[in-house]
């Protein structure tokens, strides 16, 4: 008997086993890379260490001494790794335009030089004698960097190491990205609760449909999805062909290309994930507490308002968290049927992640949505425990 | 313990298995040739991939991909990538050949740099086509056609919206175009930071009027519905609408600006020696010069483009009368500003 509940444990431990491992290989490994690439910053360092010793008693001010220059200058003729050399130019090149041409061209000269010549950086190139190249390489060499993380609040790091704001819009994105899920959000809960009220009452082939209207869309691409409603939005599409006909507009309204477009669209293609939580926990309630509630004199107002309401709660709470998280990534929908205005913050990621390789930055806009959304899913927690909302 | 040794041997079955099947596959993959999907894939499909599949009696993988320098270094830097060769964008062909991405192409295998044009040439990639980004227009909604980029800011003249692809990249060329800047001058202009400046003052003129597009289709359908009167477009998609669906979309030669995409091999590709030669059948004149009867694009090989019938010459970015007040793209301005004008241009956006 003793050794039962051990054995018990054990083979618990082995069956939860490969989730613990998907988790860490899939989820807690890849946030910790993000978290650390958004943060490292030791490419520059590993390629030119002898200029990141001279350069390291630089004040800042000027030009750097004789000292620094000719470490460079030795950097640039040993040997480096190729792959290693381009990190540390597209990590330079990312905070000051035009390092790439610069280094490039300068390691190429240095290289052809006959060993043993001075060489001469502002005679290979005049950005040489400017301070600010020079101080983006003195930024770069320590081991870590809160240069990415400022960056994603448009914040950078003045020549004189203070804090500064930066030309760079992602803080707006950020409270747009917000704005459009909360939005979102909201609009479906007021579409899905009725919706689901409606099938969960119905039976037989009524509530198929119903429940065939909500899953279907869902097995169909997104990208189709958002193409159709590029058909219908559009100023000679459906929907306006329709209302000039009828005579109810005499110019076609603006309904795509806009915030409207990207509020119609998400609206549609996260409706599902509002619905069906809802209809589950409204199948969980037994279907004669609204007659009890109108048999004791409550209105249909009152019953719904006191009796099923606050049993359909969860559901909207669940189906609120989803809608709301799967709503922050967008980016496929915005794209196609928004306006300039309307970008969401995962295109400003996929921008760094796909298209210019810097991962750190892509590693800290990610960091922040993820704190964001993680101090939000607190405040929620706290509400959705608190006994009003609950209605209790 | 029976329970625990028998989840053991079945967890390291199964991990056995697995690394038999990756293993299996990565030492056994078919060379994988990567371009930008659509009618133009289907097009190299016939008189590439297919026929050099036939030539070595071995299939040949094809994939199509978005483009971005972030997707090569992320194939790359894993070690042994699963794409041998693939279609890059100038940028792409630059950044990668400083960083060392690509293997080095073997221009005798070719036949010599000199039979490629000169901007078609470089030490990691292969000219695959050239291809232009112009003002286009619905010639059958249009009555007076637009002729230059001050047309195309000219909302009085020609009023409705127009489109233009999301991002600084053509967009600061073309206002600086509007603005009055010959195009030989742009990127001497652009190259300055009071050259940036004046064309995103331009680019303010037109902002209430832009429809910002993402994806190589949508200008088309835009102009097809007429949701804009003008757009910014892809020349061998204009060509290919007007061929499939009977519209009589037009493009503006002069203050277009032309690319050369290129074919390079990835690092440390395993089927390095097969992806040469099937970049030196892709290059063959004869091979190919039959592209340009799929999709109006320019041929990088000389030979290739002289035995180009002169039906299709006329639609062709290469072609001397279409090359007049064209300019090609300065690859090292985007590599070196992308990042920053970038910023400043979602910056300018959000305002």
């Amino acid at each position: 008997m003793s050794g039962s509940p051990a054995r018990g444990r054990v083979s618990a431990l082995l069956l939860v086993a490969p989730l613990f491992l998907f988790l860490a290989a899939f989820f807690v490994w890849p946030l910790a890379m993000m978290i650390a690439v958004s943060v490292t910053d030791g490419t520059v360092r590993q390629v030119m260490p002898e200029t990141a010793s001279a350069i390291r008693s630089w004040d800042g001010s000027g030009l750097p001494p004789a000292q620094v220059q000719e470490a460079l200058i030795a950097d640039l003729r040993a040997p480096s790794e190729q792959m290693a050399f381009g990190d540390a130019v597209r990590r330079l090149n990312s905070e000051v335009s035009g390092f790439r041409t610069l280094l490039g061209r300068t390691a190429s000269a240095v290289r052809d030089a006959p060993p043993g010549q001075p060489v001469d950086l502002a005679g290979i190139d005049p950005r040489w004698g400017e301070g600010r190249y020079w101080q983006a390489l003195q930024r770069a060499m320590p081991n870590y960097t809160d240069r990415n993380l400022l960056a994603a609040v448009d914040l950078k790091r003045d020549t004189d190491g203070s804090i500064a704001a930066d030309v760079s819009a992602n803080r707006v994105i950020m409270v747009r990205t917000f704005t459009i899920a909360a939005l979102v959000t909201v609009l479906c809960a007021l579409i899905g609760l009725p919706y689901a009220m409606i099938a969960a009452a119905s039976t037989g082939w009524v509530r198929n449909v119903m429940l065939l209207a909500v899953l279907l869309p869902l097995w169909t691409s997104l990208l189709v999805r958002t193409a159709s409603w590029v058909i219908l939005l559009q100023n000679e599409g459906l929907i306006n062909k329709a209302l000039l006909a009828v005579g109810i507009v005499d110019q076609p309204l603006q309904l795509i290309f806009n915030r409207t477009g990207v509020i119609i669209a998400m609206t549609h293609v996260l409706l599902p994930f509002m619905v069906l939580p809802i209809y589950s926990v409204l199948l969980g309630i037994p279907r004669n507490l609204m007659p009890a509630a109108s048999s004791l004199g409550a209105s249909r107002l009152r019953a719904f308002w006191h009796v099923l309401l606050p049993m359909a709660l969860p559901g909207v709470a669940s189906g609120a968290l989803l809608v709301f998280m799967v709503a922050l990534g967008y980016y496929i929908t915005p794209a196609l049927v928004g306006g300039a205005e309307d970008q969401m913050i995962s295109s400003v990621i996929a921008f760094f992640a796909t298209g210019t390789a810097n991962w750190g930055m892509a590693g800290a806009l990610g960091l922040i949505l993820l704190v964001t959304t993680t101090a939000l899913y607190f405040v929620y927690g706290r509400l959705s425990r608190s006994p009003n909302m609950v209605g209790a | 313990m029976k329970v625990t040794s028998t989840l053991l041997r079945i967890g390291g079955a199964g991990l056995a298995l697995g690394l038999m099947v990756a293993g299996g596959t990565a030492s056994a993959r078919d060379l994988t040739v990567v371009s930008w999907g659509g009618n133009y894939q289907d097009a190299q499909k016939k008189i590439y991939f297919e026929p050099f599949s036939k030539k070595i009696g071995k299939p040949v993988l094809d994939e199509s991909w978005d483009g971005g320098i972030g997707v090569i270094a992320a194939k790359v830097k894993a070690g042994v990538p699963n794409w041998d060769v693939v279609q890059v964008e100038t940028e792409e062909l630059e950044l990668g050949c400083a960083d060392g991405f690509y293997e080095k192409i073997d221009w005798a295998a070719l036949g010599g740099k000199d039979k490629f044009l000169s901007a078609a040439v470089s030490d990691c990639g292969v000219g695959a086509i050239v291809w232009s980004t112009m003002l286009s227009y619905d010639a059958d909604r249009l009555k007076t056609p637009p002729t230059s980029w001050a047309d195309f800011w000219d909302t009085t003249k020609f009023p409705g919206k127009r489109g233009f692809r999301r991002g600084p990249k053509y967009s600061l060329e073309f206002a600086l175009m509007a603005d009055g800047v010959k195009p030989e001058e742009v990127y001497k202009v652009l190259g300055t930071p009071e050259g940036v400046d004046r064309a995103f003052k331009k680019l303010d003129e037109l902002k209430p009027n832009i429809v910002w597009w993402e994806a190589g289709a949508q200008p088309l359908s835009l102009l097809a519905s007429g949701e804009v009167v003008m757009s910014t477009a892809y020349n061998g998609r204009l060509a290919g609408i007007n061929k499939t669906e009977g519209k009589n979309f037009q493009g503006v030669w002069p203050g277009s600006i032309y690319a050369i995409d290129s074919w390079v091999i990835l690092k440390d590709s395993p089927n390095a020696k097969e992806a040469m030669n099937f970049i030196a059948f892709a290059s063959e004149p004869a091979n190919q010069s039959k592209l340009p009867e799929y999709i109006a694009y320019g041929l990088p090989n000389k030979e290739a483009a002289a035995m180009v019938p002169a039906a299709l010459q006329k639609d062709l970015p290469t072609t001397e009368a279409n090359l007049t007040g064209a300019i090609a793209l300065d690859g090292a301005f985007w590599v070196d500003n992308v990042e920053e004008l970038t910023k400043r241009f979602n910056a300018w956006l959000a305002k």
